[in-house]
């Protein structure tokens, strides 16, 4: 049952509130915050303000050589670090037609996916925080930290990654990747099994997040919804199949689609989700070549005068990044497409009239990592 | 020594017991709710403090007593100090009439059950004392939910309390405990024949009672995630731990209510204690009762650190909807079979 609500008619009483979530609520992950009026527990309009962690990537992006903004690019959205390195990598050897070895191809699709299943396993836990379940958020991070450990091994760090070169990667696997990933991809098909009937199938879960915060398809397009937003709005929109990039196009995989558009919908399409990275990286395990790892490379860097966009699906959506570039060693606009800006755009439309209990759920559900929204 | 077997040494002894269980319950409780979820959650919970975590909820109080009392200047100043008070004694005072053994009771009266209720009910007007008290827009929010939940779940409550009632013919509550003595199938829990439905009558209860505490998977009041901490926002110090206690109060209150009143209180389920045994037969009998006790208490637990939260319309729909019609089913046909079977 979704609750129904008069807007007019409560706006005409006058007896509203406005109640401040955030910066600094348990419920706004980060430091997001939402200036709700309320009419008792429901919300008539919601106003995100956003720019408390505005750090100026873009404006960085402009004033210093390529190379030099790599590391910024794992601290826009530091749960899926390396589709962020990707997207900007890529952008750059679009542009100066640097050629990617095979191999550094399939070591980048291995650890992009890898990087994806953490990152939903962070949601998930968070979610369902969101929630009120505080159990699942210690099992995601329980499995997260596998995957961190792996990621660790390759790239050397654990959150801000920057592993990704222009032409390649910046290093080989490291020694037993492979095997460790297997052991890995074998422990985490019968977790998601356990999830789903620990969590997924709760009948308190369900009906927390079935027809909760409808989102029409037209509705995401309007605001430029991507991800797993979208596809829960029943749109089999996945940058992976639609502008394949990389080798994804080698790659067997099915891109999760649900029609109904609730919570419930953006829900599984993550859940389902982590299940197709698994079989990517099965298979990118499988076909993964020998050979060099990082191309031929200019020591000095310029790109050509011009214009260029790359994307890549990111955990939470499309991601592109754009650059100008007037053939000097730094662009000259560097722009930052990212999804859970557009995402949490939808938010005022989509949860007016809700419940504030399902407004917050239907905030959880985008999935909005506030760094992202405000680079 | 000629006192110490007076009545108003009694009395005072039961009053001191009573204090020092409801505080030593509330401090373990807190340490084993903190146990058990790092056990669900595979970590091994405060492991620091003490042996093994066992003086953590010392250092907790230690904490908490030594914070500043902070009172907001908007708040009414008399109310959001009294609320804590408010909510801690009916709780205590409901335990002087549970029957912990056949003679471990502070003070036994023949309408112990309806004095548990009348008390219990004040809980409600305790945390809309403290939402309204201080003046913050969650709070208020909490305290109209806490109403409204309370309210909701106190008729089914009631009402399986009335088909109990039909059953034991007394509201003194030693006396329902030696209705159920003998075998565990006296208990009742497992008398169907008085009615068939009485496991559902303690499974709506204990809803019911998991819904009067605000506990998950029903903390409306607390909601963390919508309401910051509800109700208890603007409470530091011990002011936030008296309501912590008066929790695990009403928790230990509610679990004592429901073995007294469906688990045979203090019997074993094995048959009597050899009237042989005397003062050491009240001991097993108190033994029995507090295993009950807790494996209730750790129900409750497992449920929290499982479930999430449900949705504040889901839960008045349960009540509503669900929980009332069928408790007065069980009412009617609790009624019904007491006129027309022979007893």
């Amino acid at each position: 049952m979704s609750a129904s609500f008069d807007i007019a008619a409560s706006a005409k009483s006058g007896e509203t509130f406005v109640l401040n979530l955030g910066p600094q609520h348990p419920a706004a992950h980060g430091v997001l915050r939402v200036k709700m009026t309320m009419d008792g527990e429901y919300v008539m309009r919601s106003e995100p303000v956003i720019g408390y962690i505005h750090r100026m990537h873009e404006k960085m992006g402009e004033n210093r050589s390529l190379a030099k903004f790599l590391p910024n690019t794992g601290r826009i959205d530091y749960l899926s670090a390396l589709h962020y390195n990707h997207a900007f990598v890529g952008a750059v050897e679009r542009a100066a037609r640097i050629e990617v070895p095979p191999r550094a191809e399939f070591i980048r699709v291995i650890t992009s996916e890898l990087n994806r299943i953490s990152s939903h396993l962070v949601w998930w836990g968070a979610f369902l925080l969101d929630l009120g379940g505080f159990t699942p958020l210690l099992y995601a991070f329980d499995d997260r930290e596998k995957i961190l450990d792996l990621l660790e091994g390759v790239t050397g760090s654990r959150l801000t990654y920057c592993y990704f070169r222009f032409g390649g990667v910046r290093d080989d696997l490291d020694e037993g990747f492979v095997e460790r990933t297997r052991a890995f991809i074998a422990q985490m098909r019968p977790r998601l099994k356990m999830y789903r009937q620990l969590v997924t199938d709760n009948i308190i879960l369900r009906k927390r997040l079935e027809n909760i915060g409808p989102i029409s398809p037209e509705l995401c397009r309007r605001y430029g919804a991507t991800g797993p937003v979208i596809r829960g709005s029943g749109v089999p929109y996945d940058v992976r199949k639609i502008e394949p990039y990389s080798v994804y196009s080698q790659l067997d995989f099915e891109v999760p689609v649900y029609p109904e558009g609730d919570c419930m919908g953006r829900y599984r399409v993550r859940m389902d989700e982590i299940a197709q990275s698994l079989r990517i990286i099965e298979q990118a395990l499988d076909k993964l070549p020998d050979g060099p790892t990082l191309g031929k490379v200019p020591r000095v860097l310029k790109l050509p005068v011009g214009d260029v966009c790359y994307a890549v699906e990111a955990a939470r959506g499309r991601l592109m990044v754009r650059i100008v570039s007037d053939g000097k060693e730094a662009a000259y606009r560097l722009k930052l497409r990212t999804p859970s800006f557009s995402n949490m755009s939808l938010f005022e439309e989509a949860s007016r009239g809700m419940l504030l209990a399902d407004a917050l759920a239907l905030m959880g559900s985008l999935d909005l990592v506030i760094p992202d929204i405000d680079r | 020594m000629s006192f110490l077997l007076t009545e108003p040494f009694r009395l005072l002894l039961s009053i001191l017991c009573i204090v020092a269980f409801v505080g030593g319950n509330a401090a373990y409780l807190v340490l084993a709710e903190r146990k058990g979820a790092g056990r669900f959650q595979n970590r091994p919970g405060p492991n620091e403090a003490g042996f093994g975590g066992w003086l953590q909820p010392i250092a907790d109080v230690g904490k908490l007593i030594s914070k500043q009392l902070m009172v907001p200047p908007e708040a009414d100043q008399l109310l959001f100090r009294l609320a804590p008070l408010v909510v801690l004694t009916p709780a205590m005072m409901c335990l002087a009439v549970i029957p912990f053994g056949d003679t471990v009771v502070a003070r036994n009266i023949n309408v112990g059950l309806l004095m548990v209720f009348s008390f219990g009910s004040i809980n409600v007007m305790a945390i809309l004392l403290s939402g309204w008290a201080s003046r913050n827009k969650f709070a208020i929010m909490s305290a109209a939910r806490v109403v409204s939940q309370n309210v909701a779940y106190e008729i089914p409550m009631l009402l399986v309390v009335i088909t109990l009632l039909m059953a034991t013919g007394t509201m003194d509550l030693s006396e329902i405990v030696r209705q159920q003595a003998g075998g565990f199938w006296h208990w009742n829990f497992c008398r169907v024949w008085i009615n068939p439905l009485m496991p559902v009558t303690f499974v709506i209860f204990f809803i019911c009672m998991l819904a009067e505490t605000n506990r998950a998977p029903f903390d409306m009041a607390e909601a963390e995630s919508e309401l910051v901490a509800g109700a208890f926002t603007e409470y530091g110090s011990m002011g936030f731990g008296v309501f912590f206690m008066a929790e695990y109060a009403n928790i230990v209150l509610g679990c004592s209510l429901a073995t007294v009143l469906f688990f045979g209180g203090w019997q074993t389920g094995l048959g009597a204690v050899p009237a042989a045994w005397g003062g050491w037969g009240v001991l097993v009998g108190l033994g029995f009762f507090m295993a009950k006790l807790y494996a209730l208490i750790f129900t409750v637990i497992w449920v929290r650190w499982t479930f999430p939260r449900t949705q504040f319309y889901i839960l008045l729909n349960l009540s509503w909807k669900i929980l009332i019609p069928v408790s007065l089913f069980t009412l009617l046909l609790s009624s019904a079979m007491i006129k027309l079977l022979p007893r």
